[in-house]
Parts: structure tokens; C-alpha cells; sequence
């Protein structure tokens, strides 16, 4: 989906190569790609893969227990609505990750911000616009609170999050009200997601999206290659082309399907909610892997000391990570509130954060820093959604519920962990 | 096959009288050391002699407390390790200081990013990495873009060392480079601190293994309780007096006068 971040390695130790970088151009074979990725594997970097098994196992999981509302365009779409909150929290929580640090406050600093969103719209009467904005400066001005706790006074993040976690229960209940709800009736708020681009521009924005990817990813490559740089193979260029060409035209064509229970009404068409998520995506992949900025996350994350030295200001890079992931709190929590039509004083508490984090994990970031990509969160996002949707049409009891997804985290951390002994034991 | 060179030219790192104390406790009295481009200076002396003191004094770390600092036939004031950089002295600290997630090329280049507007240009830092690599002849590392984790200690430590080179630097300083390394890796970074000094670098290098010194050293430098005991050209020493001026500061008619300690 995005450009290659941390580009190819091969975790062969040993010594010993008369001509010199001989991997390099091992690379330039499709074997050698090949073989790379299974060595990377091998070597604890699962990447994309426990990601991408678990939404295929899931989805023919559920699609054999309940083949018939399971994979109904209605249910597809419902379940990518779910999934938008979730992915949008754990987007900004995967650069907390990176870093080594946790947000614990992340899925009510998300309550905050749409309880502002709320009032905004209900008690002062602004514009949309001016309420998206005030949630959003909301989110951004506790990041920088927390960033500032955690970086310059040097509160351990754990610490710091957790006391936010409870003062800000209390903030979102103060603004909402003892037992209140407060209903989102702005009609472009609620488009997010419970309204459809028509059909034929869902099309165009679909055709737009593959043919920006693909043109982008083949430029890059004909620039390498034309300056003799490292490159992968032209066949494993177009097979990734391909790839996310058949991703992107099959759900556009199921998004695109009447969905409605009764002929009556005419329901198809993508809810805004996903394009917003994938030019967030997109943004955040670009600022993550093509920018210094995002360079010098990387480098917090693996070693601070070397990062420092190197005469990055590390507390610099820190808050600006927390006022990042606050601010795609505040996205998230404007989502939620758009899916659920109101904000409550518990909005974004629960297993909201629990979620995200898990959707992060589960996508290939790791807790301990230093690994990770943006699009983990889309696609562990996916799994968290599948499971909690799939759960749902099953009927399985509440508390089921909670042990299964909270198991599935764990498993996600136990996994995070032993690649990261195996990476560890792989280094001579 | 190290050849003398360092009698002719002259330096282009000179410290005169150099002294530094932390609180009561001197650690320097009075050092001159000179290091020479295109020659290897070893660096040696027991725990406690100031080695690490000194580098980093000239580092910047910890500014000189007086003496005098010159450099490249100009007096200069090294008051933080940004001066000592804008200078062109690069030091490879023992721990190194890489990220493992990163790769080679990004390691290289950490801090000191090149764009093209907003975006890294990776091609260019790219192919730079590659051309000192090449420069310093390192065979040893299969791809630029292997991640730094998955390297061996001695290809760390020429990472490492490649990276003090890319930045035009003048004088390189290496913190025991050799130690914790195997032999045939300690071989390999030996053979890079030749090639640093055959390319017009000069070389200042910690070491406690008397084979290394006189393997790649062309001068070596003893300290001996914060005093420079010696500094001169490999040719007028053997092992012997080198492990003398590394433990009672004399060999010989070279060292430290005993009248320096006395009343100390």
C-alpha cells in the first residue's frame, strides 16, 4: 500500500564476501527477493504476515459459521465502520509505539475530543468545520501536555497515561454531564458514516488511488534503477501492484453493492469514513518513511543515546510523536462519534484503547520500539474489527467477548516479543 | 607494513600543556600530543592514565581546562563537541551509538539527513554510502541496506567508523576498536584504520593490545597517570618499552622524569 519503509535486509550473519555487496544484487532476482523474505521471517521479522493470516483465517472462520451474513456486502461495510475508529487511534498509537512509549490515555483523550466536538455543535451552535477544529486543536494541546510530562520531565509514559487515563474520564464526564447524552445531529459529522459517495465517483476515487500508487511505486522504481541503486525486481514490483489493485477494486465493488434489506431502498456506495482513513494513511506512511522527521522516530525508537549524539533533539521528536497520536485521537474519536450518532461520558473508555493497541500489535508494530509502519494499524485495525463483528453475529455471550479479544492481544505481544529474542539471538 | 610518516609535515592536531580536573581530582597534567594526517597515532596507557579523558577533551565533551588546542596550524577554542565537529574531528565512541532498526545507509547518515524539499533523498545518501565504503574498501558487508541488527560486531565497527568518514572529517578518533572483536574481525578493522590513514586521515586510536599497536600504529602515545610519558615514531620503540612507559611511565632514557611525582 505504501513505499517501503525500512527497505530490505538479510539477517545472514557471517563474514566473509571477497566482492562486497553481493546482497545487493541478490536482490535484483526474484529468488533472491524470495529468499530474503523467508530469511526476515526466519530472522523474527514477521512484518505484514501474522496480519494478513489472521484476516484470511478469521474471515473463513466466520464465513463457515455464519455463511450467511457474514461476507454480505451489508456486513462488509458495517464492519469497516467499525474498524475506522479503531485504525484511526491506532495510526497516531503506532508512533507512540515506536518510540518505546505506550498512550494509555489514547481512547479517552478521543472521549475528550468528541465530547468537545459535541458541545461545540449542541451548546455553542458553530459550524462543523469550527467544532472538526476545535476537537482536533483539543487533541494536539493534551498531546503536547503528555509529551511535555513524559519528555522533558521525564515521567515514565506508563506513568504519566494512566493518570490521564482516569483525570480525563473525568474531564469527558464534566463536559457531557452526569448521565447525558449528547446526540450529534450535524448532518456533514454524520456523513462519515452513515453516507455513501455515489457510486460512480466511489469508482473514479478507486481507479485515481490504484493508478497514484502504481505510477508512483514504477517512477521510484525506474529512478533507482536508472542510478544504479538498489531495487527490487520489476516482477515483485507489478505482483504488489497488482496486489493492491485487486484489494482496492474488490472492495470498492462490494462497497459499491445494493446492500439494503429491502428492495425498497437503494444502499450502496463507500462511506466517507474509509476515504478519510486512506488519505491519513497515506500522509502519515509518507511522513513515517520519506521525511527526517520521520527518520529520526525511527532512530528514538532503536537507540536514543545514538539518536542524541547524532544531534537529534530527542525531546523534540517525543512530544511532537504525542501531540501527533492525540491529534489522530481526536480524528478517531470524531469517527466514533459520527458512527454512533452521539457522545456520551463514556465514549473512547472501555476496550477502546485496548483495541487500538491490540490492532498496532497485531499489525507488525512493536512494543518495544523501533519497529513498525503505519499501515500496521490498517491492517491489525482489520483483525480487531473481524473478530469483534464475527463475535457479534455469533451471538457469543459479553464476557466471551472480552477473553477472546483480550486473549488475541496477547497473543499478539507474545508473538511481538519472541520475534524480537529471535532477532536478538540471530546477531552474532 | 605501516611506514613512519609522521616525521615529515606537520600536524594537523596539536595539543600543548593540556591539563583537566574534575573537582580535586587532576586527570591531566600538562599533555602534548600531536597526531599527524595519513598516519595512525596508538593511543595507550593503563586504566585511570586519562585516555578516555583526553579524547574526550579534544572531542569537546569535556573542554580542556588550559593548554593549548591547535589545529591545522591555528590556535582554536573547543568548548562543545560541535566544535570539535564543525572542525572535522569525528570520534567512534566504544558503544558505537548505531540504531539496529535503522539500516547502514541510514545509520551513516543519521542527524545529518540530505532532501530533496521535503523528502529524504535516499538515492544520493545512498549511493554516498556506498562511495566510502568503497573508499575505505570494506568487501565485508553484503548490502548498504542490511539493517545494522543483523551485522556482526566487526562490520558494527567499520559502520561506525565509515560513518565518522563521511563527513569530510580530518583527524578520526577510535575508542578501542578492536576490543570484544575476534581475530579475523579484529583483522578487518585493522585494515580499515590502515586504509583511514592512507586516505589522508589522521588516525588517534585507544588500544590495550600491544599487537594491534604495533600492527597499524606509526607513532604511539603513552600515558602514564595523566602525563604523556612519550610520544613518538613505532621505529623507536619495541614491545618491551612500550609496556614499560604504559606501567612505570619511563623506559629507558624515554618518559617521565621520576622528579615529576616526587612531593606528589
Amino acid at each position: 500500500m505504501a513505499s517501503n519503509t525500512v527497505p530490505t535486509s538479510d539477517l545472514e550473519p557471517g563474514e566473509s564476501a571477497p566482492s562486497g555487496f553481493e546482497g545487493d544484487r541478490r536482490a535484483d532476482t526474484v529468488g533472491g527477493v524470495v529468499r530474503g523474505y523467508v530469511d526476515r521471517i526466519r530472522g523474527g521479522d514477521l512484518g505484514a504476515l501474522p496480519a494478513v493470516l489472521g484476516i484470511v483465517v478469521l474471515t473463513a472462520l466466520f464465513f463457515a459459521l455464519r455463511p450467511e451474513t457474514f461476507l454480505t456486502p451489508l456486513n462488509i461495510t458495517n464492519l469497516l465502520i467499525q474498524a475506522a475508529p479503531i485504525t484511526l487511534l491506532a495510526m497516531g498509537l503506532v508512533w507512540v509505539l515506536l518510540l518505546g512509549d505506550i498512550d494509555l490515555s489514547a481512547g479517552v483523550v478521543s472521549g475528550v475530543c468528541a465530547a468537545v466536538l459535541a458541545q461545540l455543535l449542541a451548546e455553542v451552535g458553530v459550524p462543523w468545520y469550527i467544532a472538526v477544529l476545535g476537537a482536533l486543536v483539543t487533541g494536539a494541546v493534551i498531546g503536547l501536555f503528555t509529551g511535555t510530562l513524559v519528555a522533558m520531565i521525564g515521567i515514565p509514559s506508563f506513568v504519566v497515561t494512566l493518570a490521564l487515563f482516569l483525570a480525563f474520564q473525568g474531564v469527558t464526564l464534566r463536559i457531557i454531564g452526569q448521565g447525558g447524552t449528547v446526540p450529534i445531529r450535524d448532518d456533514v459529522i454524520r456523513a462519515l458514516t452513515n453516507s455513501y459517495i455515489p457510486v460512480g465517483i466511489g469508482w473514479l476515487l478507486a481507479a485515481a488511488v490504484v493508478l497514484l500508487y502504481a505510477a508512483l511505486t514504477l517512477n521510484r522504481w525506474r529512478g533507482q534503477r536508472s542510478k544504479g541503486l538498489i531495487t527490487q525486481p520489476l516482477g515483485i514490483v507489478l505482483l504488489r501492484i497488482a496486489m493492491i489493485t485487486v484489494v482496492v477494486v474488490v472492495l470498492t465493488a462490494i462497497l459499491n453493492a445494493d446492500r439494503a434489506l429491502s428492495a425498497a431502498i437503494d444502499l450502496k456506495g463507500i462511506p466517507y469514513a474509509i476515504p478519510v482513513v486512506v488519505l491519513l494513511l497515506l500522509a502519515l506512511t509518507f511522513l513515517l518513511g520519506r521525511t527526517t522527521f520521520g527518520r529520526h522516530v525511527y532512530a528514538v525508537g532503536g537507540n536514543k543515546e545514538a539518536a542524541r549524539r547524532a544531534g537529534i533533539n530527542v525531546v523534540r521528536i517525543r512530544i511532537m510523536v504525542f501531540v501527533l497520536s492525540s491529534s489522530m485521537a481526536a480524528v478517531s474519536g470524531l469517527v466514533a462519534a459520527a458512527r454512533l450518532s452521539s457522545v456520551t461520558p463514556g465514549s473512547g473508555g472501555g476496550n477502546t484503547l485496548l483495541y487500538a493497541v491490540g490492532a498496532a500489535v497485531i499489525g507488525g508494530t512493536s512494543l518495544f520500539g523501533g519497529r513498525g509502519r503505519v499501515r500496521d494499524a490498517v491492517l491489525g485495525g482489520l483483525v480487531i474489527a473481524i473478530i469483534d463483528n464475527g463475535l457479534g453475529l455469533l451471538g457469543v455471550s459479553a464476557y466471551l467477548n472480552y477473553i477472546i479479544t483480550g486473549g488475541v492481544l496477547l497473543l499478539a505481544a507474545s508473538v511481538d516479543a519472541l520475534a524480537r529474542r529471535r532477532a536478538a539471538a540471530g546477531r552474532s | 607494513m605501516s611506514v613512519p610518516k609522521s616525521e615529515d609535515g606537520s600536524p594537523i592536531l596539536e595539543l600543548r600543556g593540556v591539563t583537566k580536573s574534575f573537582g580535586a581530582n587532576q586527570v591531566l597534567h600538562g599533555v602534548d600530543l600531536k597526531v599527524y594526517p595519513g598516519s595512525v597515532t596508538a593511543l595507550v596507557g593503563d586504566n585511570g592514565a586519562g585516555k578516555s579523558t583526553l579524547i574526550k577533551s579534544i572531542a569537546g565533551i569535556h573542554p580542556i581546562d588550559s593548554g593549548e588546542f591547535w589545529f591545522d596550524g591555528e590556535r582554536v577554542q573547543v568548548t562543545g563537541p560541535r566544535d570539535a565537529a564543525h572542525l572535522g574531528i569525528e570520534v567512534v565512541y566504544q558503544d558505537l551509538a548505531l540504531a539496529d532498526n535503522l539500516d547502514v545507509v541510514q545509520n551513516m547518515f543519521l542527524g545529518r539527513e540530505r532532501t530533496k524539499g521535503a523528502v529524504l533523498d535516499e538515492a544520493s545518501m545512498e549511493q554516498a554510502a556506498k562511495d566510502t565504503l568503497t573508499t575505505l574498501s570494506v568487501r565485508t558487508l553484503k548490502s548498504v541496506r542490511q539493517l545494522v541488527a543483523s551485522l556482526s560486531g566487526g562490520q558494527r565497527q567499520t559502520v561506525a567508523i565509515a560513518k565518522a568518514v563521511l563527513w569530510e572529517s580530518k583527524v578520526v578518533i577510535l575508542d578501542e576498536p578492536t576490543a570484544a572483536l575476534g581475530v579475523a574481525q579484529t583483522r578487518q578493522v585493522l585494515d580499515l584504520v590502515r586504509r583511514l590513514a592512507d586516505t589522508g586521515h589522521a588516525v588517534l586510536f585507544i588500544t590495550h593490545n600491544m599487537v594491534d599497536v604495533f600492527e597499524v600504529a606509526d607513532r604511539v602515545a603513552a600515558l602514564y597517570l595523566g602525563r604523556m610519558a612519550a610520544d613518538v615514531p613505532i621505529s623507536q620503540v619495541d614491545r618491551t618499552q612500550v609496556i614499560e612507559l604504559i606501567t612505570s611511565g619511563r623506559s629507558g632514557d624515554l618518559g617521565l622524569d621520576q622528579s615529576v611525582f616526587e612531593g606528589a
